[in-house]
């Protein structure tokens, strides 16, 4: 090129910019109070002698692993104690300014939960079944997974979609009712996905058509989804429920090799082919939407329409077709109350699990593989208050229950770090 | 590739933006719009990029009549468009910038990386872009955020390509390149639209000119016309292009700020250890590229941005513990950059918006009712002053143009007594006559002994009202120098080359618009 390029360019000062930011005291100070509690209430309270016992396989189990006997007090100490010293680690690192990992939170998570349950299962004359927990935990989380997957493609495209809660209803609904109508519940996993798709027909129909403010039109959509199941359930399905709402399940479908693994392979690869579909979903999205042309379109229509208009991109019809789409996996995420479970049909059975998705979404940032392990969270904490409660412990369980809905709220409110929406999610586009 | 517009108009309602526009841009030709803000020139280029129908008249590529559905069909035809905001996605990479909308796949619909960010690198090895296809937008400078928009268009094959007031964000180096590059274009064969309201770039690039007014064809030019006759026609009338200022009369130090230091909202330093004072009677311009700070330490003035280190004095006081309201008590005025969201209340009638910060004090208020009578004598008499051009003071401020807009906000603020006035890009989007009405106002305020603090992007503000310039950049300022100092010294401090390095470059190497000056003196000479 003929001309000089202005070659001098003053570096950033990074080091003077460091001096003067901020230490991040936000995580460090919850660590030292999670760790400042598990020392003043599991260990101290722990009862001398006490043990607590684990099990981590189950009877069909290949490789049958012992019942992990540990004793109560010691445990409970050495625990609390590596966990202060990684909050002391973690206080050390915030005063140089200093960044850490992801293994910290991901580690000292880890041994809370455990020097809670060696707390909470001491000197229960029951074992903590390990296997049922994380069964449980996985099963609580599928539509959790399901309906995150759903409001990730609409709010990446631009969409708003609070009507999770009703796509995940819809699609329960309609599941078991055409699984009890032709008595297969593979019927009901073809039906569940029209289900939650025609609610997001309604929904971009309003939001794209009449750009009615999105998150009123999801409100009304679950409210509209609530009253005519329930008005449906209440007449046609419980007056010939041997036909209209008989149960049906899909069965299991163990995956040879696989579903021999010690302690995962029960979890993971001995599920209905429902389950598979959402592992088959999340990777599928993982490369997807970053990877693939429809992904890149999607995205660019939810961060900046305009931009994506000038180069010959029909920005609504993405945002129609891809939430359409997105409704389709909310509602194949339903048919988990029903089908799944081989329950049948029961009044507003989704029972709040479409807001919780929304909140593994923004837990996840809005990234597949991020609202994965963020639903499995809230999965495995209620799974947690589950077997909790019938074994019997110091907290009431319903104090348990309410783990996941406190960690939404701290999860929206933006503690897990700065989270940045799509641009554009719930703006309508106008030429 | 040859375009050409016969009699194109557009509406929009009731105002005609284009009306019956014909023009010829020959292959090979630098061809510039000149217009003033709201002249229409964007509205014609959108109609030709498809992305408006026009309601009459047609265009022809290389004499065949062309129509376009949408801006699909316009880069299919062979059209290329950089518009005045960037058309990429922050969040994006310069590869994923430039695949968008013409992705090369494998297999099932994936993106072709390794075929794409060739793309990049050959398009910006053949101009000598020097553009990183990995780079992600929002981190590139604006330099570099418009080298890739131009990546873009070449990429798609543009035979004709418009620029939409390219060099509005570009210090007078970066013009400099921009220039080079269409040169280079230019001798590729490409035909080039250039759009700007800059009198001295037109005649610096263009191989013809045509001048627009109110949506009107209204002149043809050539680059030998002088300045003075360029700016009466894009006007309609004589202009003066430099306000008339007695040199300034600094008394004391009233306002000072010492090691201030704001952060963004992902806690990233955008201000960095600012010192500044400025001294009754003299206005201090704060020049940069847009996004280096500027915006954030005026706010941190005004107080709606928090500090984390540093203090801000005004007349001996700490603002630090202050709220906004104290603060505006205390004297300081103060202009928001964005006029529309910040400065007026669109839906408030202009003897609201005249009082917003005013409205619990007397004489416009007694005890908690406000009083109307005192309200609109006081904002009829203050937009007279003003020479705001309205309807009634009871219209909403919607009604106004840009230009009376600003004025009401002037009126508002400079209807206190000052003690400080800070102006944040006080003319953007303003038509030449509204910007020397602003321009005479600051000066006046100044004479009256008032510390101003003007912040501004654009060069040609900052030399015409400033006494002492301030230059930002990343956060810093890099120095502050006298109000005579060359724009090619500015440019280069504004890429944060230190003042006196930026002496010796300037003087090793003159840029295009410089030279372009210096050859129109010595004409006049």
């Amino acid at each position: 090129m003929s001309t000089t390029q202005t070659a001098v360019h003053a570096e950033p000062r990074e080091e003077a910019a460091h001096g003067t930011r901020p230490i991040a005291w936000k995580f460090p100070v919850t660590y030292a109070a999670l760790a400042l509690l598990s020392l003043l209430v599991f260990a101290l309270f722990s009862p001398a002698g006490a043990r607590t016992r684990f099990q981590l396989s189950t009877g069909s189990d290949f490789i049958a692993i012992p019942v992990l006997d540990l004793p109560s007090r010691p445990a409970t100490w050495t625990l609390g104690l590596v966990l202060a010293a990684l909050a002391a680690f973690a206080i050390w690192r915030a005063v140089q300014r200093a960044r850490t990992g992801v293994w910290l939170p991901v580690l000292f998570g880890t041994l809370f939960v455990l020097a809670f349950l060696v707390w909470a299962g001491a000197d229960r004359n029951a074992v903590i079944p390990l296997v049922t927990v994380l069964t449980g935990a996985l099963a609580l989380s599928v539509p959790l997974i399901f309906g995150a997957m759903c409001g990730l493609v609409g709010e990446r495209s631009g969409i708003i979609n609070i009507a999770i809660e009703g796509q995940l209803l819809a699609g329960a609904f309609l599941a078991a009712v055409v699984a009890s109508v032709f008595t297969s519940a593979y019927a009901g996993l073809f039906a569940a996905p029209v289900a939650g798709a025609l609610v997001a027909v309604l929904l971009t129909f309003f939001a794209v058509k009449y750009q009615v403010n999105q998150i009123i039109i999801g409100v009304v959509l679950n409210v509209l989804v609530v009253g005519l199941t329930s008005f449906l359930f209440s007449t046609v399905l419980t007056q010939n429920a041997e036909l209209w709402n008989a149960r049906q399940q899909l069965p299991r479908l163990p995956i040879p090799v696989l579903s021999q693994i010690p302690v995962i392979g029960p979890v993971l690869f001995n599920q209905t082919i429902l389950v598979y579909l959402m592992y088959v979903i999340v990777a599928l999205l993982h490369v997807f939407v970053f990877k693939s042309r429809w992904g890149l379109r999607m995205r660019a229509v939810g961060e900046h329409p305009k931009a994506a208009d000038t180069v010959g991109i029909n920005v609504n019809r993405t945002r129609v077709v891809n939430t359409i789409m997105a409704g389709a996996i909310a509602g194949l995420g339903g048919a988990f109350f029903t089908i799944g479970q081989g329950l049948a049909f029961g009044k507003e059975m989704s029972a709040g699990q479409g807001f919780i998705a929304l909140a593994a979404m923004i837990l996840g940032r809005w990234n597949p593989v991020g609202a994965l392990f963020a639903a499995l969270l809230f999965g495995f904490s209620t799974s947690i208050g589950n077997v909790l409660a019938t074994i019997g412990t110091p907290v009431p369980s319903e104090v348990l229950l309410m783990l996941p809905y406190i960690i939404t709220i701290f999860a929206v409110a933006g503690f897990v770090g700065r989270v940045r929406p799509p641009a554009a999610e719930g703006v309508p586009y106008e030429k | 590739m040859k375009l050409e517009l016969k009699g194109v108009t557009k509406r929009f309602g009731s105002f005609t933006a284009n009306d019956r526009i014909s023009l010829t841009v020959e292959p090979g030709e630098i061809h510039a719009l000149l217009g003033e803000n709201g002249a229409g020139k964007s509205t014609l280029m959108n109609t030709i990029y498809g992305l408006y129908a026009p309601d009459e008249g047609e265009i022809l590529l290389d004499d065949e009549p062309a129509r376009f559905d949408g801006p699909g069909d316009a880069v299919a035809a062979g059209i290329g468009m950089v518009h005045q905001h960037f058309m990429l996605i922050p969040v994006f990479t310069v590869t994923e910038s430039v695949a968008l909308g013409y992705e090369p796949t494998k297999g099932p619909g994936l993106l072709d990386f390794t075929q794409a960010r060739e793309r990049v690198r050959e398009i910006s090895a053949r101009f000598g872009f020097d553009v990183d296809p990995d780079a992600v937008i929002e981190e590139l400078p604006v330099g570099a955020q418009q080298r890739v928009e131009i990546i873009k268009a070449l990429s798609r094959d543009a035979k004709v390509l418009i620029l939409d007031e390219p060099t509005a964000v570009l210090t007078p180096q970066e013009t400099d390149e921009l220039i080079a590059i269409m040169r280079q274009l230019k001798d590729n064969g490409t035909s080039i639209v250039f759009i700007t309201h800059k009198l001295r770039e037109v005649r610096a690039i263009a191989d013809r000119i045509t001048v627009i007014r109110r949506g009107k064809v209204v002149g043809q030019a050539t680059p030998d016309a002088s300045e003075t006759e360029l700016a009466s026609l894009m006007v309609g009338r004589a202009v003066s292009l430099t306000t008339d200022k007695e040199p300034a009369r600094p008394g004391e130090v009233t306002f000072a700020i010492d090691g201030l230091t704001v952060l963004d909202s992902a806690d990233k330093v955008v201000v960095d250890d600012v010192d500044l004072t400025v001294r009754r009677g003299e206005i201090l311009a704060v020049a940069g590229v847009q996004g280096n700070g500027q915006t954030e330490l005026a706010e941190a003035i005004l107080g709606v941005r928090e500090a984390v280190a540093g203090t801000i004095e005004l007349d001996g006081k700490d603002l630090g513990p202050l709220s906004v309201k104290e603060r505006l008590r205390a004297g300081l005025g103060f202009v928001p950059e964005d006029r529309s969201t910040d400065g007026v209340i669109p839906g408030f009638s202009i003897t609201e918006n005249f009082v917003l910060d005013m409205y619990d004090q007397p004489p416009y208020a007694k005890g908690l009712a406000m009083r109307p009578a005192a309200l609109r004598e006081a904002a009829t008499t203050q937009t007279e002053r003003f020479d705001v051009r309205l309807g009634t003071v009871d219209d909403p401020i919607s009604t106004l143009s840009g230009g009376n807009q600003q004025k009401v906000v002037l009126a508002r603020e400079m209807s206190r007594e000052l003690r400080l006035f800070v102006a944040s890009q006080p003319t953007r989007g303003l038509d030449v006559g509204s910007i020397e009405f602003v321009h005479r106002t600051i000066v006046e305020e100044r004479d009256k002994g008032t510390p101003c603090i003007i912040v501004s992007t654009e060069l040609d503000e900052v030399i015409n009202l400033a006494d002492r310039i301030a230059v930002m950049y990343r956060g810093r300022i890099v120095g502050i120098v006298p109000a005579d100092t060359p724009r090619d010294v500015l440019g280069l401090m504004m890429a944060g080359v230190p003042a006196e390095e930026a002496v010796q470059e300037a003087s090793r190497h003159q840029t295009a618009l410089s030279e372009a000056d210096d050859a129109a003196e010595e004409e006049n000479r």
